[in-house]
């Protein structure tokens, strides 16, 4: 799916709804977005979703669970706290991200 | 801004519904190699809100008790699959480098070492538990056992735990 909008900006989507290219968002968009799935955004949700743009940029791929643990200085127990049940793809839907591909 | 845009979808992430859903590994290998599916199984289906259950039984042991859990070999021995003559295998010290070969091949993908790996399983909220029978064979305790192990508990008490669950033995 190419073009569709999100609280009546024009975006570039998948088929899922996940952002698929990485300028069209801004934090504006993320508190949207997270509020869609019912994430209400604080200071350690910003870490982990700024975290995982900044990672991206880097390397061209989502952060996983465990990089946002070791890398990014998250706890997995925290990451199922505030992004409960699917922490991975519901961190790089926030994060305007495609889901992870690593397995682990 | 255009107003004949359809609104983006918003991915189903299951949360309202309970599904329910819950799977149970059974890992009875203390190889190396052989720790590792059900790990990484059990570490996917935390990450898609699965509850999953570990029961470690025989040389699956081997993945939970404090002795030797960091220290699981990997051997050519008996694994045509690494395509070498089976003879090179027997040499003294062969086992010991192709499990080092292996450690560094994992460790090269992120993917972290056995203890390490149940750490973050039981963080995700994962269930760990020992096999009676196979402790009172050793003769381990609940003490020789990883601190997160949860019981040491009988067959039928695990199957109890994981009525309804999707089941895989590795």
């Amino acid at each position: 799916m190419p073009l569709a909008s999100i609280d009546g900006r024009s975006v570039h989507v998948d088929d899922e709804g996940f952002l698929t290219e990485y300028d069209e968002w801004d934090e504006d968009l993320a508190k949207v977005l997270a509020s869609q799935i019912g994430v209400d955004m604080t200071d350690d949700h910003w870490k982990a979703i700024r975290f995982l743009r900044s990672d991206f940029k880097e390397h061209g791929e989502t952060a996983t669970i465990r990089r946002v643990d070791v890398v990014g200085g998250i706890s997995t127990k925290d990451l199922f706290r505030l992004f409960p049940k699917k922490p991975a793809k519901k961190m790089a839907y926030i994060a305007g991200l495609p889901k992870p591909r690593g397995c682990v | 801004m255009s107003t004949d845009i359809a609104p983006a979808p918003v991915p189903k992430f299951d949360d309202d519904e309970e599904t329910g859903r819950k799977l149970a590994i059974i890992c009875s290998k203390g190889n190396l190699d052989m720790a590792y599916p059900g790990l990484v199984l059990a570490n996917a289906a935390l990450g898609e809100g699965v509850e999953v259950h570990l029961f470690f039984t025989f040389w699956g042991f081997d993945m939970i008790t404090k002795k030797r859990m960091g220290n699981l070999k990997f051997t050519v021995l008996g694994n045509t699959a690494t395509h070498m003559p089976q003879g090179v295998g027997g040499i003294p010290g062969m086992t010991t480098m192709a499990t080092a070969m292996m450690k560094k091949q994992i460790a090269g993908v992120g993917v972290p070492d056995v203890p390490e790996f149940l750490e973050q399983i039981v963080a995700s909220g994962g269930h760990l538990w020992a096999c009676r029978m196979s402790a009172d064979m050793m003769h381990l305790e609940k003490d020789d056992l990883y601190d997160a192990v949860e019981g040491i508990i009988n067959a039928s008490e695990f199957i109890e735990k994981t009525e309804g669950a999707q089941l895989l033995f590795i």
